[in-house]
């Protein structure tokens, strides 16, 4: 028996009838990572001995029964933009390379709870700033379907440890697609829960009202439980709903007859992959054979979504990104004789290119002059967008689109260009900007062998509805039985 | 359309206390233009009669208790800290 | 001041608010404590963390608000003002932009003629607090404690109403007894929770628009701040009046050399690129919720004036001046209901008091004894214990050693000389020292008693009862 290619669900039968114990299971991971990490770059730092000792800890807990938890044990990997009291959270960036948070996340918080044991925090673009892992100061996390493809980002070492079989599942945030690109371009599944839904204490700052954190898991069945664990009103963060509290898997039933799914024809133009175009095409042919009422509609906003989100996300990450100074915490310049200098020079050795891009940009957006023509406009078109978006639940329960436009590209092959890097997000972003859950779930792979992910879009605080979809079609697809990553070059 | 000039662009700089170098001010500056270019787009959205959706929330009045709750592990807000003395952080020297 | 010009002054007060905690986290916000004590991780603005608004913050505002007769708005919303400075550490403060807690209100003060007039309140919105640059005396550089960093305060900006220091300085000391008696503010201006920024500007006597102005940041001393006016306001005519222009700049006021200088270099590049922030969500207040703050207000100065006058019978100018401080205020009525002799209260708190408070440069909040210790030292008087010479000198001695008049008078052996004998030969005493008097009386100059008491209150150190030695002396000169 492979450990680390179960599903989280499968290791708590395991652990259940005693055929594991939970230290099986970590030193399982471990020995993995030992394993695998080379190859795939996926962790910022491994916490693998500290891992080791909480095990044995939780294991006497357990037994004592002191703890009283269907997690107790599990392990899982952070995304590196989440704070964690004691490990250093580094948000990929040089600015934040030796910065350790004094005090937890609400959702790491959440998970100690559970007994659930963090093996190391996983590599993402820098400030979730991109969607291919490239912007990492530190490292290039590799696709395990091919080690010389990008894995997708901003949370690709998350994506490529859940693929790799490095975590069981892991955290990831989204911002404008940062968990569901690099759920299908790793033929794994990633939710971004409806705005609010997950607390964002302690989650460093991208784009305040964009940033939801989503489990990225290996099936349905293990992103609606990691869901329950993190979803719940905090105190902390104002934002964040005071909804009772469900139980996400009991959505799951395996069953779409009478489903409305509402297809939305531009997201399937040019522009889109004829490849990714025909595996959408078949899982909605499945869809039909389900039962599911399959039509498609005109939802002409992809365009204005994408440079809202950019004008929105640049402008609140440029005053984010303001407390990096070189004071209180961070990188701070060798180089300065006064404090102008202090602030200029720290922010500039600290920050890499493509956040810097986004710092100006958001900048000038905000600045003086421009407010009405960008970001106001951008708020107005925002509203717009949400607009559209209640017309279509009017008539629809979920909306199937591509996650993105292609598979994953070959490293190195699209950073130069940040606008082409946008673009990619054409098909994520709208979600963000309206605030809604989305899911990606793998839906086949094209000619390479590469994932292709499905986007199902619910309403606000609908996760059950897409969740229950993503599960009947994976329950029907059986990606995980067809296809496994190669970690081929 | 707006069209940013190197002046405007290293005035936004200086906001965002970022330096650019003189070899990198064409690069930025084409890549902000073609970004700018692209966002342009939402000016051709109708929003006639549309407010503006402020944060990503329908919530109202989420306030706190004015209760003191002390943050112990003072230490651990200070280790970060490149420069400290006698528990302040330490900077440059400023007139105010 | 020229004649033929006049100022033009707009006020932001910034006040801190008296809550326990600050405004967007859970940290104390008492003055002092070892530097950084009193900071978390969100008013340290640690990575990832978030702020949540406190409750109090609203309703002090709010009170405020209708204490200065605004209008409270039912749709209100926070904002970034982005600017990088180390005390701010977010490097954006939370304040409020387009959509302020209250607008629209005013205050009334007395013009330099007496006459009454309205000062508009333009506005008034909550924000938080910036940290302190401590200088380094050691080891150069500057030292950052951010404790006060992210205590409530509220902005109060005035309309550009106000047109003479006097009336600066009467707007300030009313909007000050405004903030004490609803009880948001401490107002202590030593600890710079009451401080303003000034802007001045002049123009001809009788033209319509108004010059450029200048603006003068944190001051936080009455005098400082008349001062600092009436020198810019000379200033801008002498530039005027040369033939030069008035540049709009921050200027920063020296108390020691009497002048403004130019800040120039920490007014580059100001763009604060406001926009809504979107940690918080939006402030509905409910007609309920206004009219219930309105309902429990407590007694403001005007009302408590009238209450004085018509009950107490004192003279509008006292009743003004003791309802000017609600600290003073409260020890009139504490005092008063303790002795019932509000005239003998008043007459000592405004005379004797505050004059030694004005010495001292003491806000009433800095009287060091309490109501008790007043009314006894009137009840003292009025049972003729004490004469009212020798209570000048009790309230002299409460000020240095503040306890029980009682006591005071006993350990100095301060009682009064009530006793016939010895009133008697006193009088006989002077009386033969001051033939002269004696002369003069006698030739019908009655003000010669006058000295003759005042010699024998001299050689009784003021232990004396005045009314018996007058009696005293009129009987052995009729002799």
């Amino acid at each position: 028996m492979d450990i680390t290619n179960l599903t989280v669900h499968e290791l708590q039968e395991k652990i259940k009838n005693k055929e594991l114990s939970i230290l099986d299971i970590t030193k399982a991971y471990v020995e993995r990572i030992n394993e695998k990490e080379k190859e795939v770059k996926a962790f910022v730092t491994t916490t693998c001995d500290e891992a080791i000792e909480k095990a044995k800890k939780i294991e006497e807990k357990v037994e004592s029964g002191e703890l009283n938890s269907d997690f107790a044990g599990i392990p899982i990997g952070i995304k590196d933009n989440m704070c964690t009291k004691g490990v250093r959270t580094t948000c990929s960036s040089k600015m934040l390379e030796n910065f350790v948070a004094p005090y937890n996340a609400t959702v790491v918080e959440k998970l100690n709870d559970e007994g659930i044991i963090s093996l190391g925090k996983l590599n993402m673009d820098e400030f979730a700033m991109g969607a291919s892992t490239e912007y990492s100061y530190f490292k290039k996390t590799c696709n395990p379907w091919n080690l010389n493809a990008v894995p997708g980002g901003s949370s690709g070492g998350s994506a490529a440890a859940v693929a790799a079989n490095l975590v069981p599942w892991a955290l990831g945030s989204d911002t404008g697609g940062s968990i569901r690109q690099p759920a299908s371009f790793c033929g794994v599944v990633g939710l971004k829960p409806t705005y609010g839904l997950v607390s964002r204490y302690g989650l460093v700052a991208f784009a305040s009202s964009l940033d939801q954190i989503g489990p990225i898991t290996k099936d349905v069945r293990d992103a609606a439980m990691l869901l329950n664990i993190i979803a719940g009103h905090d105190e902390k963060d104002t934002t964040s709903y005071d909804n009772p509290k469900k139980d996400y898997t009991k959505a799951l039933k395996n069953d779409v007859k009478g489903l409305k799914i509402g297809i939305p024809k531009e997201y399937f133009g040019e522009g889109i992959n004829e490849e990714v175009k025909k595996k959408l095409q078949e899982a909605i042919q499945i869809y039909k054979k389900l039962g599911a009422e399959v039509e498609e509609f005109s939802l002409d906003i992809a365009e204005y979504a994408l440079a809202t989100y950019y004008i929105i996300a640049c402008a609140e990450a440029s005053s984010n990104l303001g407390r990096f100074d070189g004071i209180r915490y961070g990188y701070r310049t060798e180089n300065f004789s006064n404090l102008r200098e202090l602030y200029r020079n720290s922010r500039s050795e600290g920050f890499g290119p493509e956040v810097k891009r986004r710092i100006i940009l958001g900048t000038y957006v905000l600045s003086s002059g421009y407010y009405d023509a960008y970001y106001k406009k951008a708020q107005q078109v925002r509203t717009l967008v949400k607009k559209e978006f209640d017309k279509a639940f009017e008539k629809y329960d979920v909306l199937l689109t591509p996650t993105s436009p292609t598979v994953a590209f070959e490293i190195g092959t699209r950073s130069e260009n940040p606008l082409e890097m946008y673009l990619a997000d054409i098909c994520t972003v709208s979600v963000n900007i309206a605030g809604l859950p989305g899911i990606s779930v793998p839906c086949g792979v094209n000619s390479h062998n590469m994932p292709i992910g499905m986007q199902l879009i619910g309403n606000k605080f609908e996760e059950e509805k897409i969740l229950n979809a993503a599960y009947t079609f994976e329950q029907e697809y059986k990606f995980r039985d067809k296809y496994k990553p190669t970690f081929s070059k | 359309m707006a069209n940013v000039s190197k002046e405007e662009l290293l005035h936004i700089a200086k906001l965002a206390n970022l330096n650019i170098k003189e070899e990198e001010l064409d690069n930025y500056l084409s890549n902000l233009q073609d970004i700018l270019n692209f966002a342009n787009v939402v000016s051709n959205a109708n929003t006639e009669g549309l407010d503006e959706t402020i944060g990503e929330n329908d919530r109202v009045n989420v306030f706190r208790k004015d209760e003191i709750k002390v943050f112990e592990d003072n230490k651990a807000l200070l280790m970060n800290a490149k420069e400290q003395d006698r528990n302040m952080f330490k900077i440059p020297k400023v007139i105010q | 001041m020229a004649n033929d010009y006049e100022m033009v002054i707009g006020l932001e007060v910034h006040s801190e608010l008296s809550t326990k905690t600050k405004i967007f986290c859970s940290c104390s916000t008492e003055f002092g404590g070892e530097p950084n004590t009193h900071t978390c991780p969100i008013c340290m603005a640690m990575p990832g963390t978030l702020p949540v608004l406190n409750e109090k913050v609203v309703e002090y505002a709010v009170k405020a608000g209708l204490a200065t007769n605004c209008e409270i708005s039912k749709d209100s919303k926070n904002d970034r003002k982005n600017y990088f400075y180390p005390d701010t550490p977010r490097a954006y403060q939370i304040s409020q932009f387009d959509k302020p807690l209250c607008e629209h209100g005013y205050i009334e003060i007395e013009d330099d003629k007496g006459n009454p007039k309205k000062i508009g309140i333009t506005r008034i919105h909550i924000e938080d607090d910036a940290g302190k640059l401590n200088h380094n005396e050691f080891g150069g550089g500057s030292l950052v404690d951010l404790n006060r960093a992210g205590v409530p305060l509220i902005e109060i900006v005035s309309e550009p109403d106000l047109r003479s220091s006097g009336e600066v300085d009467r707007y300030l000391k009313k909007l000050k007894s405004i903030l004490e008696y609803i009880e948001v503010s401490d107002c202590k201006m030593q600890e710079g929770s009451f401080r303003a920024d000034v802007n001045v500007s002049v123009r001809k006597r009788g033209a319509a628009k108004f010059g450029t102005r200048t603006e003068m940041k944190n001051m936080s001393s009455f005098k400082a701040i008349t001062r600092a006016i009436e020198y810019e306001a000379d200033r801008q005519i002498g530039v005027i009046e040369d033939g030069g222009k008035i540049e709009q700049e921050t200027l920063r006021w020296d108390d020691v050399s009497g002048r403004t200088f130019s800040m120039r270099d920490k007014e580059d590049a100001q763009d604060y690129r406001y926009f809504p922030e979107p940690d918080l969500v939006a402030i509905r207040l409910s007609e309920e919720y206004i009219e219930n703050i309105k309902k429990n207000l407590p007694e403001m100065p005007e009302s408590r004036r009238e209450r004085y006058i018509n009950d107490f019978k004192l003279s509008e100018k006292d009743a003004k001046l003791l309802t000017a401080s609600k600290y003073l205020s409260n020890m009139f009525e504490a005092a008063e209901r303790l002795c019932g002799n509000a005239k003998s209260v008043a007459n000592w708190l405004l005379s004797d008091i505050s004059r030694i408070l004005n010495e001292k440069e003491l806000e009433p909040d800095g009287i060091p004894f309490k109501a008790e210790h007043l009314a006894k030292l009137v009840e003292l008087i009025d049972k003729g214990t004490i004469s009212s010479a020798i209570g000048k000198k009790v309230v002299e001695e409460l000020f240095e050693n503040p306890k029980n008049p009682e006591e005071i008078i006993k350990e100095k052996g301060w009682i009064q000389i009530s006793d016939e004998s010895a009133i008697k030969e006193v009088v006989e005493k002077v009386i033969a020292a001051n033939p002269q008097s004696v002369v003069d009386y006698k030739a019908g100059k009655d003000r010669a008693i006058g000295f003759l008491v005042g010699q024998a209150m001299k050689e009784t150190k003021g232990k004396a009862n005045p009314q018996m030695l007058n009696k005293m002396f009129i009987e052995e000169l009729k002799k």
